[in-house]
């Protein structure tokens, strides 16, 4: 599936630095609750889960609900261990897969 | 039902208030009265504008750029982005060829139909919002400057006619709201001046991004008038003449409004 | 209740006159988010502390408040956060979002942006590698708009 996605995420880290990372990640975030201007209910579509896999190990993960807002943002923290790849997923609520990974040197 | 009146009422009542006369008073904001919309908001969504990162209009920023850049005859190869840089900042412009004023979505329209023999894009439409934002940014921090005589005069006088044309069931006229009562309080809002300097702009109460011209559609709708056309001649006159009353503001595209 | 639910079947009838409409939803309640807790941890003490949460104390809309917590641990392999939980008290759904950390994380710190229907406690819960839960809750006003558009 394709969106737009935003990562920030250094690109260097020292072996055992807390890396601050962020997401953002282009999705309506529907709540079911709107209707269209022409009366119709806009059904609920929301993104589920978040994951960040790190070298295959995954480091931090999300549940979201409706109450978190359209095109979802996200800032959270990770050690640096081993040089390797940073996959950031979000699942959809039919199961859609968006990821956007980043390549990551530790010193 | 039993609500809906008090609260209309206190719509129509506060921003009426200072305003008891029959007749609407025509003269143009002062030029060294100009503010620019974020100056009215929260710092909280000034912040978020602020943020290089966390602003959400930079995804179609970015979309746009990959638009700019892709398919067989892409826009780059025409224009550096780099020479783009202050283009937005002149626009509405008029343009001789097509004997009308374009805005920059008009430009970027004529421009995939003339030159990439590709059909206009959607007003509103995704790709065509990314475009914009793209090249929008571009000049960002370029203050406006629109030329308004000569051939773009007539539009000029036609943009800034609607904007002093009270309308709807509301009666009001653009600039009751947004020369008089500015820095005023409607509800919990802060009235702005109502200027176009981040547009197109994340708008949170869409909970995405859009157009000028669908932020005045809002605003026609808001005074119950009947909305015109995005895209349509009389909104790209009107947003001459707000570029011009923003002379000298920087553009902030992608901004964050409310 | 009565109140807040009148209003929003208020804003919803103005609204579906103008196009873009909410639907009339139930709303949680403090009750709801007490029922969800006990639901995810039984009847396991939740204490006070540990866990700041910070949301503007005022917003100009509820569309997309940012929302910052973080939970005072070592983030060592004997004591570290492994979940923290986001409840609203007067949104639709009580939940907002639920956490999943580890060792790896470093630093038990997360932003995002939130959807608030109105002004409400928010409420957040940590739950630590030694199973003990620790929790804050913070009150935030949304104004309302200008025009009733929506």
């Amino acid at each position: 599936m394709s969106t737009t996605i935003r990562i920030a995420a250094p690109k260097q880290a020292s072996r055992g630095e807390v890396m601050e990372l962020k997401a953002l990640i282009r999705h309506p975030m529907e709540t079911g609750y709107r209707r269209d201007p022409y009366g119709k209910q806009i059904p609920e579509n929301i993104l589920q889960r978040f994951e960040c896999i790190y070298n295959g190990e995954k480091v931090f993960a999300g549940e979201f609900f409706r109450a978190i807002a359209a095109d979802p943002f996200l800032t959270f923290y990770t050690v640096a261990v081993e040089s390797g790849t940073l996959e950031f997923r979000w699942v959809g609520q039919d199961g859609q897969v968006y990821s956007e990974s980043v390549e990551l040197e530790v010193v | 039902m039993r609500r809906r009146l008090p609260a209309l009422l206190l719509v129509v009542a506060s921003a009426a208030l200072a305003d008891t006369r029959s007749f609407v008073d025509q003269s143009d904001l002062p030029a060294e009265a100009v503010r620019s919309g974020s100056v009215f908001l929260t710092a909280e969504t000034r912040a978020l504008q602020a943020d290089g990162f966390a602003n959400p209009g930079y995804l179609w920023v970015e979309r746009g750029g990959e638009l700019f850049n892709d398919g067989d005859k892409v826009c780059s190869s025409c224009h550096q982005a780099d020479a783009l840089a202050g283009a937005a900042a002149r626009y509405p412009q008029y343009d001789a060829v097509a004997g009308a004023l374009l805005n920059l979505e008009a430009r970027i329209n004529l421009c995939r139909q003339h030159h990439q023999e590709l059909p206009p894009l959607a007003y509103e439409s995704d790709e065509l919002l990314a475009l914009t934002a793209y090249v929008a940014n571009l000049s960002q921090g370029r203050p406006l400057t629109v030329a308004v005589d000569g051939d773009a005069a007539p539009f000029f006088e036609q943009g800034r006619a609607y904007y002093f044309q009270r309308r709807g069931q509301l009666n009001l006229a653009c600039n009751q709201c947004h020369d008089d009562n500015w820095g005023g309080k409607l509800r919990g809002d802060t009235i702005s001046q109502g200027q176009p300097n981040a547009w197109p702009a994340y708008r949170l109460e869409w909970q995405t991004f859009g157009s000028l011209h669908r932020r005045i559609r809002d605003c026609d709708v808001g005074v119950r008038a009947e909305p015109h056309e995005s895209g349509s001649e009389i909104y790209i006159s009107l947003e001459l003449y707000l570029a011009w009353r923003a002379r000298g503001l920087a553009v902030e595209s992608p901004g964050i409004r409310r | 209740m009565a109140e807040s639910l009148q209003r929003r079947e208020f804003l919803a009838r103005g609204a579906a006159l103008l196009g873009v409409a909410l639907v009339p939803v139930a709303v949680a309640t403090p009750g709801e988010v007490d029922l969800e807790v006990a639901g995810l941890f039984g009847n396991r003490p939740i204490l006070p502390g540990r866990v700041t949460l910070e949301i503007p104390p005022i917003s100009e809309n509820g569309y997309s408040v940012p929302l910052s917590v973080e939970v005072e641990s070592p983030m060592t392999a004997e004591d570290h956060v492994t979940r923290i939980l986001l409840f609203a008290e007067e949104n639709p759904q009580p939940n907002i979002a639920r956490f999943e950390l580890g060792l790896r994380a470093g630093r038990a710190r997360i932003q995002t942006r939130i959807r608030m229907g109105g002004s409400q406690k928010i409420r957040a819960i940590a739950e630590l590698s030694d199973g003990s839960l620790w929790s804050t809750e913070t009150f935030s006003i949304v104004t309302l708009a200008a025009c009733i558009i929506q």
